[in-house]
């Protein structure tokens, strides 16, 4: 079952950031609107009519069909349960972070395309936080190519075990370090608050303050896909090779379900940096991606 | 092969023609060099057999041998696309230059065509004498082809540094080659691997590196480069970065296929300067104003690329890893192709923009996209490719050297795996880089509005222009939708450094077929998505107003995001590196009616601020003192003949000499 994973990802996108918003309205002490109210939200924009400035150019009807895509895109090669993705080839997590990268340079020219000085704002801090939080990525993954020997999410994913103390604590390093990827990636507190209603500080949600309508849809759909997939990269971790397929979807949602909940209750205590501060806090990341090479070096040569 | 060298004699032509059919016959002139260089060089790629003739010169007795094998043969290729598109982007943008005499007119063509010549005379003869003869034309014509605009005094300027520094590099190179023929007397390529077999690599390697790298743009060798591209007419500009500063690569290939000993070191070293001169070269290119400068750092950026594609192949070489040296060399020449084609069609589009704006200001440009959607829709394709994006040509060949590395970190020793991360690293960088400043070159040049430009006499190219465009588009997405075609070419090409024996194993084979069709899978997925959104916007209300500006409906030309506001953000943090220069007269608490005043940044190159300017500098002080020699009386100077007679004679008296 190839498509099987697919699957599993796009439907799981339905709920996951309903959870996230459930858990931060319980925390804040409010009882919150339920888990498919995204989804809702998103299926309530697929019908009403566009607006566009006048502005704008083609490059803006074009590029949340193109984020879209690149999304959906991403999520094929992705793994789940000892089945590769619908393609797996070798290096194609270098693929799949510059089909996201595709993506992102769509979104930023769009929002320069409405010429207002708030998304260019927003263009500008999205463009700069991404070129700082790509090397960590590549560096991560390349860490687990060389700790595995093999290069594509598939047979890494495969192959990955930790055993020893100095695994664990590469392992703990990754995982620290690929969730706050997904942080900066999505867009999400302390880099970004979503929630945000001020212009100014925005980020991500400045750069779609024109869209509306089927475009704007297909923005929020593909901003939940992409917070899914990039689950995903840790729920792969989770699945031992014996595991029946039904055990797999099983503990798929389970860790899917956890990690909204733990993104849900990190915002809910967490203040966002300071925007000055954004930079630095990302690029952090890359020297600790280093920390988890070499130390994963320093594993298989201990055991070769 | 007599063809070609009669060819030569049709350039003189140029100062008979008159002014008007000056362009048009230079592309004919064109169309016939790069059909008769074809049959020679296309049987080459396709049969992989070398080529040998004789040409017309002879040197002490014996003709100068011609051989074209397959690096040749590929180089070849390169060169006659990018100029056969040059030429025919002239055609129009020449016309910008009306006001200018018909002899200008007549040296620019001629000069064009023998720089076409002189390259390809470069890849064709292995004799180094005659390759020099022809490097030192390739440097002369195109510094004429730089000073075009000899009215402008930055323009001179920048054609006689660029002058200098191309007699530095063909000095280095001169001394090279003398200490081999003196070691060998041989005087061929050949000469090379006989040399290395007896002597040190190293030395004589950097001597070449220094010679060819001066040409390629390596940094710290690249001064020359960001003020010679924004001279020279943009055609020229295309033509020079698409292929005249890959000569230096040509070079560089040339010499290390005769390279007997010392690969490790000769890798290491060209892969930390290549991975220096990519970072350096894109986050300089980040603040630039100027667009054509922009792209100049661009071209020293992809240089890099190639480069770390070429240390890798090196590395593999010397830890004896086929599959290696494969990846790394192939994705290294890949990106000789893939930059050459984007990078000439960014200049031409870019010359495009000049020509109905006259600006190359990227924060007096905006909102061209609705006057010129076809010359947007080109700058945007090759910005998606030079920043490596799938599905376009420029994510093929970092994707291969993507590959090298990570087979790298896979196979070799505990030293090479950590330098392998950081060139990975570096890369990702250049990559980040790359996007940061590729929106930015886009989106605020053809996105929102006008700044400062008046859009109502902007209108589209002549679709005549359009096409030469139009078909290096066609290439950037044949090879990037299906490499499986490509690639072997490229493959075959690493083969000159791997033993004959290796076979690329299936799993990059199939690996690159997987990239083809993955790049049709988002195509198809944005189509379906895109008919998808037609189809469901059909019966809707769909609304034109202004952009939503916090309910503030007035203009917003002024107050759109600029380009330097753009890269504000990264330039703040990288301040120092970037030694950028701000020219503003603060306002004093005295000041009780301030008078006005202007805000102006630009950044200066720190390697050229502290390396060449301050050596230059003092090299000046020092030959200053010999000023007195030079009176401007002719008495005086048939003086100094005089003496210098005299002081012979007594020489040839006492037998000195």
């Amino acid at each position: 079952m190839k498509g099987l994973g697919f699957i599993i990802i796009f439907l799981s996108s339905f709920f996951f950031l309903g959870i996230i918003t459930r858990v931060k309205s319980i925390s804040s002490g409010r009882k919150g609107p339920g888990i498919f109210q995204p989804m809702l939200d998103i299926f309530r924009l697929l019908k009403k009519g566009t607006i566009y400035s006048s502005t704008t150019s083609f490059i803006f009807k074009i590029a949340p069909v193109i984020y879209f895509a690149t999304i959906l895109s991403a999520s094929f090669l992705l793994p789940f349960h000892n089945e590769p993705g619908l393609l797996s080839f070798q290096g194609d997590f270098i693929a799949f972070s510059y089909m996201l990268a595709l993506g992102k340079f769509f979104m930023i020219i769009a929002a320069l395309d409405t010429g207002s000085a708030f998304q260019g704002m927003g263009a500008s801090r999205e463009a700069l936080y991404s070129l700082l939080v790509e090397p960590a990525f590549f560096i991560l993954f390349a860490s687990f190519a060389m700790f595995t020997g093999y290069t594509s999410f598939y047979e890494i994913y495969n192959s990955i075990y930790f055993a020893s103390y100095i695994a664990i604590f590469a392992g703990v390093l990754a995982a620290y370090n690929l969730f706050q990827i997904i942080m900066v990636e999505n867009s999400r507190v302390p880099y970004d608050d979503p929630k945000t209603h001020l212009e100014l500080t925005m980020i991500h949600e400045v750069m779609v303050l024109d869209n509306s309508g089927f475009d704007l849809a297909l923005i929020q759909f593909a901003s939940s896909l992409k917070f899914i997939i990039f689950g995903t990269l840790i729920s792969n971790f989770f699945f031992t090779p014996d595991l029946s397929v039904y055990m797999g979807i099983l503990i798929f949602i389970v860790i899917q379900s956890l990690f909204a909940v733990i993104v849900g209750i990190a915002e809910s205590f967490r203040a966002r940096h300071k925007l000055r501060n954004n930079n630095k806090a990302i690029v952090i990341l890359t020297p600790i991606s280093i920390l988890i090479f070499l130390s994963m070096l320093m594993l298989i040569t201990n055991q070769i | 092969m007599t063809v070609f060298f009669i060819i030569p004699v049709l350039s003189f032509l140029y100062f008979i023609l008159p002014k008007k059919v000056l362009a048009w016959y230079n592309l004919i002139l064109t169309v016939l060099l790069v059909g008769i260089s074809s049959v020679f060089s296309v049987p080459v790629i396709l049969d992989n057999e070398i080529f040998t003739g004789n040409s017309f010169f002879t040197l002490w007795d014996s003709p100068i041998s011609m051989s074209i094998d397959l690096l040749s043969a590929f180089f070849i290729m390169v060169i006659n696309i990018t100029v056969f598109t040059g030429a025919w982007f002239a055609i129009e943008y020449m016309r910008l230059y009306q006001q200018y005499s018909k002899i200008n007119f007549s040296l620019h063509f001629f000069f064009f065509f023998w720089l076409f010549y002189s390259m390809l005379m470069v890849c064709m003869f292995p004799n180094i004498i005659a390759f020099l003869v022809a490097w030192e034309i390739m440097s002369v014509s195109s510094f004429i082809l730089v000073i075009f605009e000899h009215k402008k005094k930055e323009v001179l300027k920048a054609g006689i540094n660029y002058l200098v520094q191309m007699h530095i590099g063909a000095l280095l190179l001169m001394v090279a080659f003398i200490l081999i023929y003196n070691n060998t007397g041989n005087y061929t390529w050949n000469g090379l691997s006989a040399y290395f077999s007896q002597h040190e690599n190293i030395p004589v390697f950097l001597l070449f590196f220094i010679g060819f790298g001066i040409k390629a743009g390596f940094v710290p060798f690249h001064t020359w480069l960001p003020h010679a591209h924004p001279a020279a007419p943009t055609h020229i500009s295309g033509i020079m970065s698409g292929v005249m500063i890959k000569m230096g690569i040509y070079g560089i290939l040339r010499v290390l296929f005769h390279i007997q000993s010392n690969f490790l070191e000769i890798g290491i070293i060209i892969l930390i300067i290549s991975a220096i001169s990519g970072i350096a070269g894109v986050g300089t290119a980040i603040i630039q104003h100027d667009l054509k400068k922009l792209l100049a750092y661009h071209s020293i950026e992809n240089i890099g690329i190639i480069g770390i594609g070429i240390g890798v192949g090196m590395i593999g070489i010397a830890s004896g890893n086929n599959l290696i040296t494969m990846l790394g060399f192939g994705g290294g020449i890949l990106h000789v192709l893939n930059h050459s084609l984007f990078k000439s069609l960014l200049f031409y589009t870019t010359g495009s923009v000049y020509m109905n704006t006259h600006t190359r200001t990227i924060d007096h440009l905006g909102g061209l996209i609705k006057k010129m959607p076809h010359t947007a829709v080109l700058f945007l394709v090759a910005s998606i490719a030079i920043c490596g994006l799938p599905p376009l040509n420029g994510f093929v060949s970092e994707f291969l050297i993507y590959s090298s590395f990570a087979e790298s970190m896979i196979s070799l020793s505990i030293g090479l795996k950590i330098l392998m991360m950081f060139a990975m690293l570096s890369l990702a960088v250049i990559g980040g880089l790359a996007i940061f400043c590729f929106t930015k070159a886009f989106g605020i040049t053809f996105l929102g509005t006008a700044r400062k430009i008046n859009l109502e006499t902007v209108h589209e190219v002549k679709w005549f222009t359009l096409i030469p465009q139009y078909f290096i588009l066609v290439l950037i997405f044949a090879i990037g939708l299906f490499p499986q075609f490509w690639v072997n070419l490229f493959f075959e090409l690493s083969r000159l450094f791997v033993h004959h024996s290796f076979v690329v194993p299936n799993r990059t084979i199939s690996t690159i077929s997987s990239i083809s069709l993955y790049s049709f899978l988002f195509i198809g997925i944005t189509i379906f998505i895109y008919v998808l959104r037609s189809i469901s916007n059909r019966n809707k209300p769909i609304e034109t107003t202004s952009t939503w500006g916090c309910a503030y409906n007035g203009k917003i030309d002024k107050l759109q995001y600029t380009a330097s506001s753009y890269a504000e953000n990264y330039a703040h943090d990288m301040d120092k590196l970037l030694n950028q220069k701000i020219h503003y007269k603060k306002i004093n608490d005295e000041d009780i009616f301030p008078q006005e005043r202007t805000y102006e940044t630009h950044s200066e190159s720190i390697i050229e601020e502290k390396l060449y300017i301050r050596i230059s500098n003092r090299l000046q002080r020092i030959l200053n003192r010999f000023a007195f020699f030079q009176t401007g009386k002719t008495q005086h100077y048939i003086m100094y003949m005089f003496v210098l007679l005299i002081v012979l004679i007594i020489l040839t008296i006492f037998n000195v000499i």
